[in-house]
């Protein structure tokens, strides 16, 4: 079941049972460039780029991003790189795979982007989605559409983070970077607030 | 599943049609249920209304604690809508009230909670429907409040005779109806009604506002067979409300007093299917780890799977270190701030204050690393056991020295996938040992380095002397050797040896004695240059017939003279016994052997190559070093943590290694 979080909004990652979700994955697709023009080869193909930053409370430790896939832990894992994107029907281009039960310890919180890395706006990226799934039965936790999102290229999409007994609950943050992020590099400033 | 928060307006899905829906609020207050068609109106007034003083329509049950339990199966046909309302006594308002909580649950536990903020001079309001949509139902968290009360939430929903109506359903101070669950939040006692029926708020049960909203027992239900009033409420919710949702619920959550008639079957174990939807949707992961498998990973053979499974391993116990020691690093770096901003105040520095922010500070540091330790453990245990596994099932190739497969040595028909040269660990568990395996057919030579210069000595070496350093590079040779020569068919494999004797300073003539006496050597060791020009030029042919009736594409086809077995060149005290022309000759092998069955091992000390200069760098890089005794020197390609390597070589004095190599002497002939 999906639920279409607002900004600012929790959702715990306790199931019901009382158990913790084991593993989360955050997907992101998008559609592919139209081909146009005399040379169909020409197009300005569409990079979206997913990442997630690792902080042990407001200190980064590790990103995981399409040069560094895995956290050095293991616990973190990205499924590589789509450059174009357009696998269609709502799959995911890309996805960060977190393995919550092996997060190290110290790692309070994790902080999942999504940047634009060829330039292109929310505005104009067709079909673009971002949505966080309990990797455990394939269920839907939260979804966004990025399509028509603003004039900006990146945006911090949400935090999993450990409350104080060590639970896992994610907060939808959905809140655009500066115009010109273009890696999580350029997002870190902007991030800040949300920790 | 994760129940999700809800905000107005929004809606949610509903699993399955068992639901329960609990309105709770900090004042008593009556809950409502309006069964509403498609526009929301009310088809006959009292008739399609729950309430207190008329608990029951098919499909909706109300029970006296103020739960309300649905079956959208067995609702009728026309009803569209379930509306649940909330009502406060007259004279009451919503303003200055905690806000009220909805909580919607399913067999299997929470589905959607929605707070209900914003309230003011409202004292009547519908906090959650329920409704039809394509074929099933969803939940939409409304939050229409109405200051006119009762009357004025009934004359919106087509009530003929609201304000009558009305009467009936708003409760009295008294409480004659049921009330909410955290009226005790309140301070605010409800007395029990005189007809018995009435809830008594108990005031322990309230004390776990959080809970209250992911209600996790088994709804009661129209059907229920044991009525909820009989039981007493804080039994009913206390020991299940109290449970920490942190931990797995108790394995019996069907056990709870109020006759679960809506639950389903309860798996005996907290990991039920998370969503009543999709019965058949994958579990999620069992909270225990099922016990190790050998061969648990990818490959065609069992050979394969199980290097591939000790790849698996390698690589975790390398994570599961790194998030360890990151934690760590992580622990101390914040101590150490936490100190640093204790003394940047100079008042701070000295004195009870300071002693009990270092002590503060170091406890932090210290309960961290405790935690990290214990995930570290944790790991450990795991991949401990799983090691034991995939120990007994190895093949001798990669097995250690003493394990049974060396006892129970039997020759092999086919040469081996990958080849144990020794163990590798870290600090952290020195009793992981994780077996270093290297692909078969070897794509580079090997080399025990026997050196004591700079490049030999890692932080694990022991100061030995130079005679030692060579008996131990001996002795990992020889097992290498034995272990090669043992993994291959009888007959597939023959070894050539250089062994300049006189020509070192350590004097390895017999280097390669047990080969020979076992009768194992394909000729006498070369101990001259020119017998060792003459070896290398032999091995150089066969080396250069192998890739032309490669490229003939007949690679089976060699001159009657060439014996098709591969061989392995064992090479003592490297470059005694050698010149220009003969180190030229073995570096060609070192590069082109490897691909036509020629492989090199090689026991030496490069400080005594010195005198070649840089030009012999790149053979010295092409070479897989084997270090003659424990030593940290190999990164891992994940993190890149320095592991101990340990040789793999039978127990000093073992007579296993002769016998072995006696047993081979005996398939070959």
């Amino acid at each position: 079941m999906s639920v279409n979080l607002a900004k600012g909004q929790s959702v715990s990652l306790q199931k019901s049972t009382g158990e913790s979700l084991s593993v989360v994955r955050m997907g992101l697709g998008w559609k592919a460039a139209p081909r146009r023009g005399l040379f169909g080869r020409r197009t300005r193909e569409i990079d979206l780029d997913a990442s997630a930053l690792l902080y042990a409370e407001r200190t980064p430790t590790d990103v995981v991003f399409f040069q560094h896939l895995v956290s050095n832990d293991g616990s973190v894992r990205h499924t590589g790189d789509n450059l174009v994107g357009g696998v269609g029907a709502g799959g995911d281009d890309e996805s960060i795979v977190v393995d919550l039960a092996r997060v190290p310890v110290h790692i309070t919180q994790i902080i999942f982007t999504v940047s634009s890395y060829t330039g292109q706006t929310f505005q104009e990226v067709e079909n673009a989605h971002c949505r966080l799934v309990d990797e455990t039965n394939g269920q839907e936790l939260a979804r966004y559409e990025l399509t028509g999102g603003g004039a900006h290229t990146g945006q911090i999409m949400a935090k999993v983070a450990r409350d104080g007994s060590g639970r896992w609950a994610m907060t939808a943050i959905g809140t655009p970077a500066r115009a010109t992020a273009r890696t999580f590099q350029d997002m870190l400033p902007d991030i800040e607030p949300f920790l | 599943m994760a129940a999700a928060e809800l905000v107005r307006g929004q809606n949610h899905p509903l699993p399955g049609t068992r639901i329960t829906v609990r309105l709770s609020s900090a004042h008593p207050a009556a809950t409502a249920v309006l069964l509403t068609d498609e526009s929301g109106r009310l088809a006959d007034g009292e008739g399609r209304l729950v309430h207190a003083g008329s608990p029951e329509l098919p499909g909706v049950r109300l029970a006296a604690d103020g739960e309300v339990a649905v079956d959208l199966g067995a609702l009728a046909a026309d009803v569209h809508r379930l509306q649940l309302a909330l009502l406060l006594p007259t004279g009451r308002t919503f303003r200055d009230l905690p806000a009220p909580v909805a909580a919607v649950a399913g067999p299997d536990g929470g589905i959607a909670s929605f707070t209900l903020t914003g309230l003011a001079d409202e004292s009547a309001l519908v906090a959650v429907e329920l409704y039809r949509r394509a074929g099933g139902w969803k939940v939409r968290a409304v939050g229409q409040g109405y200051a006119g009360g009762a009357t004025a939430l009934l004359a919106d929903h087509g009530c003929p005779d609201p304000s009558a109506l009305a009467a009936a359903l708003t409760p009295e101070v008294s409480a004659e109806l049921p009330t909410s669950r955290r009226s005790a939040d309140g301070g605010q006692r409800a007395d029990g009604g005189s007809d018995g029926a009435g809830v008594v708020a108990p005031t322990g049960a309230a004390g776990s506002p959080i809970n209250t909203v992911h209600p996790r027992r088994g709804p009661s239900g129209p059907a229920a067979t044991t009525p909820a009033p009989e039981v007493p409420p804080s039994a009913a919710r206390g020991p299940v409300d109290t449970t920490h949702p942190g931990r797995p619920s108790p394995p019996p959550p069907a056990a709870g007093p109020s006759g679960p008639v809506f639950a389903p079957p309860v798996p005996p174990s907290p990991s039920s299917p998370t969503s009543a939807t999709s019965p058949t949707s994958p579990t999620s992961a069992p909270s225990s780890v099922p016990p190790p498998i050998a061969g648990d990973a990818a490959g065609a053979t069992m050979d394969e799977r199980l290097y591939n499974q000790v790849w698996g391993i390698f690589e975790d116990a390398a994570r599961s270190a790194a998030a360890y020691r990151s934690a760590v690093e992580y622990a101390d770096h914040r101590q150490d701030q936490e100190i640093e901003a204790l003394l940047a105040d100079p008042r701070m520095r000295f004195g009870p204050d300071a002693e009990l922010g270092r002590l503060q500070a170091r406890t932090r540091r210290d309960e961290l690393e405790g935690r990290a330790r214990a995930v570290l453990d944790r790991d450990a245990e795991q991949l401990r056991e799983e090691l034991q596994v995939v120990e007994r099932a190895m093949p001798a190739a990669m097995a250690a020295w003493g394990s049974a497969a060396w006892t129970a040595w039997q020759p092999v028909a086919e040469r081996p996938f990958a080849l144990r040269l020794g163990d590798l660990h870290l600090p952290e568990n020195p009793d992981i040992r994780v077996p270093m395996l290297t692909r078969f057919p070897l794509h580079r030579g090997l080399w025990v380095d026997t050196g004591s210069g700079p490049e030999s000595a890692g932080p694990g070496s022991a100061p030995l002397g130079s005679a030692d350093r060579k008996a131990f590079g001996t002795g990992v040779a020889t097992a290498v050797a034995a272990r090669l020569l043992a993994c291959h068919p009888p007959g597939g494999l023959l070894l050539h040896a250089v062994a300049p004797g006189a020509g070192g300073p350590g004097g390895s003539g017999d280097a390669w004695a047990p080969f020979a006496r076992a009768g194992l050597l394909a000729g006498p060791p070369a101990t001259s240059r020119a017998e060792v020009a003459a070896l290398l030029e032999s091995l150089v042919e066969r080396v250069d017939l192998v890739q032309m009736a490669r490229r003939a594409g007949a690679p089976d086809t060699l001159p009657p003279h060439v014996d098709p077995a591969d061989r392995l060149l064992l090479v003592h005290d490297f470059p005694y016994g050698f010149d220009d022309r003969t180190v030229a000759r073995l570096r060609y092998l070192a590069d082109e052997g490897p691909a036509v069955g020629v492989h090199l091992l090689l026991v030496a000390d490069r400080a005594e190559s010195r005198e070649y200069g840089p030009l012999l760098d790149p053979f010295w890089r092409g070479l897989t070093r084997l270090a003659p005794v424990e030593q940290a020197y190999l990164a891992d390609p994940w993190v890149e943590h320095l592991w101990t390597f340990s040789p793999a070589v039978p127990r000093p004095g073992d007579p296993a290694l002769p016998a072995l190599l006696e047993a081979i002497a005996r398939h070959r002939r």
